[in-house]
């Protein structure tokens, strides 16, 4: 039986990995996608256009004012001078927000303790708006509290300290590049396993691998094992360069990180495996892959947290196994989580696997009819 | 009927044929984008609201009290109260709380003093959630600090325009017909044509009279009606389905999308101009169209956060500027020069594609 | 002018990888207007190169090529209206209705609306295509797509018609029929037909030949101008003793002998110049040469290195002592009376369609089975099932005592399956398929590499072992598949339209090879769509709407029919079974 098996392992990579076009298909993409994702992906605040519009020019609003000019987040790139031009920066977008400060600024701050400042902010990507308002909030309240401590107080006053764990400057990066560890593994795996079977029957060389003494359990075995190994192999590089490259650290065990991958993978190829047994042609595989690819994406965490959704899509994600996967990688890399952490996820994945891989050897013959 | 525009009816007609018995196009073209649609509209959320927060109060004066009761109040928020920061801490490493608030025994002494701490963790893992929540503290007691009376300060009055319930959905749909309208455009076009080289029906067609330049326009205008219908339908959607607002004007979203359309379409065409193979040609697109209008776009991500010389490769890309129209369009309105700037250029890609498509499309089969 | 096509000194060559491969050599040559002129030759002699530089769709590196005085490169536009293409492969829209496809070409060839009605009409009736103008094209059987093609093309009354092997993969019927059509064509609208062909009777029956050989003309002029040269080379071999295909290996195997072929109940032999060698103990008739011998001749010729002619007397010069005695005993193990293969009462249904109805037969050991049908008369469903691709509805099905769909692995490794298409890994080398199909019956070590020389060394594939399966010829990837499929030495091979598309030549070749291995007790079932190769067969069975019509061997089934051959022998019946429906 392993003669068998074997030989049809040393097939499957030979098939895959013959061809350079198909090896730089395999290699070159993903390094490139993750390059270019693990910049362009993020939630980072940098360099904020805004503009001022002071109506006080007072030694507080002065103050106050320079406060942004000291911070990186923002870029200050006008100066107003009438109320009306505020509505044409915003509208084309040369600013995110305005800091409209009123007359009476200083006044009002000294003799009723309360002054209002207006921000207005440009809420087309709310997300956007929303980290940016947090952070003219920050501002705000720091200067508050500074007025506070230099002008004596009427009352309790307290500072809040901020510290947070496991990602102390809030790199967007090191959420999103170990979840791409994740994400093209799956992309790869998918695309080996999604339309090898497919590719067969196209070329008729299922029927001539039906024919020979192998049966389903040994073609399983010899499906899985390349596209195993490639998963196992892209994901590793990735790893790799998350951590030489991007510099996210590393923190829990590597044993606990792999046997995630192992598990993963092993479910994915399980998920491609039944695809590719279900499709006719090569396009119907990819068209699977596609459509099976897109919601395990977006309903995995990988960019917008589980929590956030409705409470119905939130049940559906439990049977993706990008989700899980995201948890391990992400304790893993972030929390230095073990081993132990990880139970759940590991045996949720697993179990993913088993049922689609035992699925997908049910259905190579069945679908021939 | 002269004898080019009879022979373009009759390719257009047999293109709408094809399309209508072959499951995969009506898959691309209509199940595709409600999928996406349902998918990012109910999946996508980037607002978060009543995080679990982890509360250890070892203090017992009014100060902690009020500040931690503020808590309750806001929809951000669901605080739970443990009696020691382990517990809190365990409550974290489990996911059960994104933050923990500590306000140790002797706040109440040192916050008449002004040096009172309150001090907060997040788990910094989701960084944009965790930045969120920090936020969501910072504003929460800012305004504490006010209500305090115990000093003058700033009052911030924000006023988000645009999209003030601040929803993500508001600005996610309308960017995703941008990436629907990609695949249709693209995708499916560059599929077709090279479904022709493949089955030889294309060897067939360029023996007949039929010139290259009515081959091409007869797939262009079926392709661009079913991605325009697609259009329509996703508008529809996240317009009555959904409950985004579209503020702008129905005539120049139509016009902004034609445009958006061609420059899709040549692209689609460009690409099947140099493989003929559907597997080749539904990867090119995918990884030079489609994930492109998905990262690089703005539609989920900020093209200002990005570093420079991606922010410049974003420039080549047609649907960053559809993305920043149809935001616009949808929540701000016609804000003219915005839209014509960013229509110009897309214009100017679609004219290059096409150019490029013109150049290199022969009648022959080498 | 008579000329309808005429080229000059015209070169094309292709680029492949990193080799430049010359598709057409300085090539001279000229089309008369009115006729049928065949154009015929092995794989890649560049036919199809051919073709699509007379239509325009590829340019030629060097030369001049004109269709009815217009120049082809500068004037394609018009050579294209004034011409009917149709490729190997014909461009229907699988997913469009008879009707729509004739529609759309009738659009994009400016058929004028008046009239339009009538040229449908007339088309139809002619291809009997009729009952069918609203059923999708892709559901249509071979032979009707090929009449769809050919009607299409003839839409606008081309003067010039131009087909790619538009008979390829046709049954004998649907070939007459296409025919009927082209003849049709040439007669009433006085056409001029340009086609390419595999069939050497279809191309004897041309006006001109044109025989092309590695981009370069070898022959060309009426089919009997071939037919010279062979005066008295040809002769009929028969035997009292053993089986006729025993006697053609040891007869291919004489030094005199050019080429040899079973027919009806002898062989058929060519001999080189200066005739056949004096032979004992069978008896020789001359008899005229045909087209093939020529096609075979000519092409033998010019693969080899010219060979000494002359040196051989005539038969019955020398005396009997000296002569190779080609009574050999019969081969151990050929055709005994255990029965291999039973099939009794077999039925197949896909839904209400039964595509197998009540189908019986046996096979014996080292017999060549073979079945014969039309496109869709269930043969390959019949074939499929036999192999255990496909779980049969009713009936028994016995291979080597197992129904191979749940037979254990052994059972399977008796068998050896060659698909109708090439199914072989396009992108492995011929070592790496030869390896795997070894390891994927189980073959270990030292017999595994044993059985990998074995293939390569007796299927002549030494030299391609490193070329990817894709890059060689069709006859060597032929040869591929059947090496693959004899890794493991199986007792019974079964071969689904093993020949189809590939060029005389190598089909012979590839016979001969199945003959030398029922010699050793191998049983061959195998389908095929050339009526000429089901003389091959020892006995044989002719389907037809998923029934048999008949069984038997080939020579009592022309005898007891009272027919010439297989080929009229299947027409007639068709022909009646239609008449009876």
């Amino acid at each position: 039986m392993w003669t068998r098996v074997i030989a049809l392992i040393i097939k499957e990579f030979l098939a895959i990995l013959r061809d350079r076009k198909a090896r730089i298909t395999l290699i070159g993409p993903p390094i490139v996608q993750l390059i270019i994702f693990g910049y362009a992906a993020t939630f980072d605040l940098k360099e904020v256009p805004y503009a001022v519009y002071d109506e006080d020019s007072s030694l507080a609003s002065r103050e106050f004012l320079a406060r942004f000019e000291g911070a990186n987040a923002f870029r200050k790139v006008a100066v107003l001078q009438k109320e009306d031009e505020i509505r044409q920066l915003i509208d084309t977008q040369q600013v995110l927000l305005v800091l409209h400060i009123p007359p009476r600024f200083q006044s009002r701050l000294t003799r009723e303790g309360n002054a209002p400042v207006q921000v207005i902010i440009d809420g087309r990507n709310s997300n956007t708006a929303m980290l940016a308002l947090n952070y003219v909030n920050e501002i705000a309240a720091n200067f508050t509290l500074n007025m506070a401590r230099q002008k004596g107080l009427s009352g309790p006053a307290a500072q809040l300290v901020v510290r947070a764990w496991y990602n102390p400057n809030l790199e967007s990066q090191w959420f999103i590049v170990p979840g791409i560890v994740g994400l093209l593994t799956m992309v790869v795996t998918l695309m080996v396993t999604a339309l090898s079977i497919a590719r067969e029957r196209e070329a008729g060389t299922f029927d001539q691998l039906l024919v020979t003494p192998m049966n389903p359990f040994e073609l399983l075995v010899g499906k899985t094992v390349p596209g195993l190994v490639i998963g196992l192999f892209e994901g590793s590089i990735i790893v790799l360069l998350t951590v030489f490259w991007f510099g996210v650290p590393l923190r829990g065990s590597v044993p606990a990180l792999y046997i995630g991958l192992l598990f993963f993978s092993l479910s994915i190829i399980g998920v491609g495996l039944m695809i590719s047994s279900i499709a006719a042609t090569q396009q119907q595989g990819l068209l699977g892959a596609f459509l099976f690819m897109v919601p395990a994406v977006t309903l995995s965490g990988f960019a917008t947290p589980i929590a956030n959704m409705p409470e119905i899509v939130q049940k559906f994600t439990l049977f993706n196994p990008f989700r899980y996967f995201l948890v391990v990688v992400r304790k893993v890399f972030l929390e230095g989580a073990g081993m132990e952490l990880l139970l759940t996820e590991y045996l949720c994945m697993a179990a993913i696997g088993v049922v689609t891989l035992f699925t997908a050897a049910l259905m190579f013959r069945r679908r021939m009819y | 009927m002269s004898p080019a525009l009879r022979r373009i009816c009759a390719l257009v007609r047999k293109e709408f044929l094809q399309v209508i018995r072959d499951p995969s196009s009506i898959a691309i073209a209509i199940v595709q984008p409600l999928f996406l649609l349902f998918i990012f509209g109910y999946g996508i959320s980037l607002d978060a609201t009543h995080v679990p927060v982890a509360c250890v109060v070892d203090a017992t004066g009014p100060n902690a009290r009020e500040f931690i009761g503020g808590l309750y109040q806001s929809q951000y928020f669901s605080p739970r109260i443990y009696g020691s920061m382990a517990e809190a801490e365990q409550a974290m490493i489990k996911g059960d709380a994104m933050a923990t608030i500590w306000i140790r025994s002797d706040f109440e002494r040192q916050a008449m003093t002004g040096n009172g701490k309150i001090e907060v963790i997040v788990n910094g893992v989701d960084a944009n959630t965790a930045r969120l929540v920090q936020g969501y503290l910072i504003g929460h007691w800012g305004q504490w600090l006010l209500k305090q009376g115990a000093t003058m300060g700033l009052e911030l009055k924000p006023r988000i325009w645009f999209n003030a319930e601040v929803r993500s959905r508001n600005y996610l749909l309308p960017g995703i017909i941008a990436v629907i309208m990609t695949l249709t455009g693209t995708l499916l076009t560059a599929m077709v044509v090279a479904r022709e080289w493949e089955r030889g029906t294309m060897e067939a067609l360029l023996s007949t009279p039929v010139t290259i330049s009515e081959v091409i326009v007869g797939k262009v205008i079926p392709y661009f009606l079913l991605g325009m219908a697609g259009m329509g339908l996703s508008v529809l959607t996240a317009r009555w389905l959904f409950q985004v607002p579209l503020v702008g004007s129905h005539w120049l979203l139509l016009a902004v999308s034609c445009l958006y359309m061609l420059a899709a379409l040549a692209m689609g065409l460009f690409i099947s101009s140099f493989s003929k193979n559907q597997f080749i040609a539904g990867q090119l697109a995918i990884i030079t169209t489609y994930l492109p209008a998905f990262m690089l776009s703005g539609f989920i991500f900020d093209i200002h956060s990005m570093p420079t010389v991606i922010q410049w490769l974003t420039h080549i890309i047609p649907a960053r500027y559809f993305v920043t129209i149809l935001q616009t369009l949808f929540l701000a309105g016609d804000v003219h020069g915005l839209v014509i700037k960013n229509a110009v250029y897309m214009a100017g890609l679609a004219a290059f594609f096409l150019l490029l498509v013109a150049r290199n499309s022969r009648k022959r089969l080498d | 002018m008579s000329e309808a096509i005429s080229l000059k000194h015209v070169s094309k060559s292709f680029r492949v990888g990193k080799n430049t491969v010359q598709a057409l050599n300085d090539l001279n040559l000229a089309v008369e207007k009115g006729i049928v002129t065949a154009l015929v030759g092995p794989d890649a002699a560049g036919k199809t190169t051919l073709m699509r530089l007379v239509m325009g769709l590829l340019l030629p590196d060097a030369g001049e090529i004109t269709v009815f005085g217009h120049s082809v490169q500068r004037e394609a536009a018009t050579v294209q209206e004034m011409t009917g293409y149709m490729p190997q492969r014909f461009g229907l829209y699988e997913d469009l209705t008879v009707q729509e496809n004739m529609e759309l070409y009738a659009e994009l060839k400016g058929l004028s609306r008046q009239g339009r009605r009538e040229r449908y009409d007339l088309l139809f009736r002619m291809s009997g295509l009729a009952p069918f103008t609203s059923r999708m094209s892709g559901r249509l059987s071979g032979g009707m797509k090929q009449k769809l093609g050919l009607i299409c093309t003839l839409l606008s009354s081309p003067q010039l018609l131009i087909l790619d092997e538009p008979t390829v993969g046709v049954d004998p019927l649907s070939r007459r029929e296409l025919w009927q059509i082209i003849r049709n064509a040439v007669e009433n609208e006085g056409m001029t037909v340009l086609l390419s062909t595999a069939y050497l009777d279809e191309a004897e029956r041309c006006e001109q030949v044109i025989l092309l050989n590695r981009g370069r003309i070898v022959g060309q002029g009426r089919p009997s101008s071939f037919l010279e040269p062979l005066k008295g080379r040809t002769f009929f071999v028969t035997s009292q003793k053993g089986l006729r295909r025993d006697l053609a290996l040891e007869l291919s195997a004489l030094p005199s002998v050019v080429d040899v072929a079973l027919q009806a109940d002898g062989v058929r032999v060519i001999a080189k110049k200066g005739g056949l060698e004096p032979l004992c103990g069978v008896n020789v008739t001359a008899i005229a040469p045909r087209f093939e011998d020529a096609f075979v001749t000519l092409l033998t010729q010019a693969q080899e290195a010219p060979s000494l002619t002359g040196q051989h007397s005539a038969p019955n010069a020398s005396p009997c002592e000296n002569a190779p005695s080609l009574t050999k005993p019969l081969a151990v193990g050929s055709a005994t009376n255990e029965d291999v293969i039973v099939v009794k009462d077999l039925e197949k249904w896909f839904g209400a369609f039964c595509a197998v109805n009540k189908v019986s037969f046996t096979v014996k050991r080292g017999e060549i089975f073979g079945l014969l049908g039309a496109n869709g008369a269930g043969k390959s469903t019949t074939f499929r099932m036999l192999c255990g691709l496909l779980p049969a509805t009713r009936g028994v099905l016995q291979v080597s005592g197992e129904n191979l769909l749940r037979a254990s692995s052994r059972a399977r490794m008796k068998i050896g399956y060659m698909a109708q298409r090439f199914s072989l890994y396009g992108n492995l080398t011929v070592l790496q398929n030869l390896r795997f199909f070894a390891g994927a019956y189980g073959l270990k070590d030292k017999r595994r590499e044993e059985r990998i020389q074995w293939a390569l060394t007796e299927f002549g594939l030494t030299p391609f072992q490193d070329f990817t399966a894709m890059a060689l010829s069709l006859g060597h990837k032929q040869r591929l598949a059947l090496a693959a499929a004899l890794m493991h030495e199986p007792d019974i091979l079964f071969l689904d339209e093993p020949t189809s598309g590939v060029d005389p030549l190598a089909r012979r070749e590839f016979w001969r090879e199945i003959h030398r291995l029922a010699q050793r007790g191998v049983t061959v079932l195998v389908t095929t769509h050339f009526m000429e190769e089901a003389e091959y067969c020892d006995r044989l069975l002719i389907m037809s709407r998923g029934e048999v019509l008949v069984q038997g061997a080939p020579q009592e089934l022309k005898a007891q029919y009272g027919m010439a051959s297989i080929e009229e022998l299947f027409v007639s019946l068709l022909e009646r079974r239609e008449e009876r429906l």
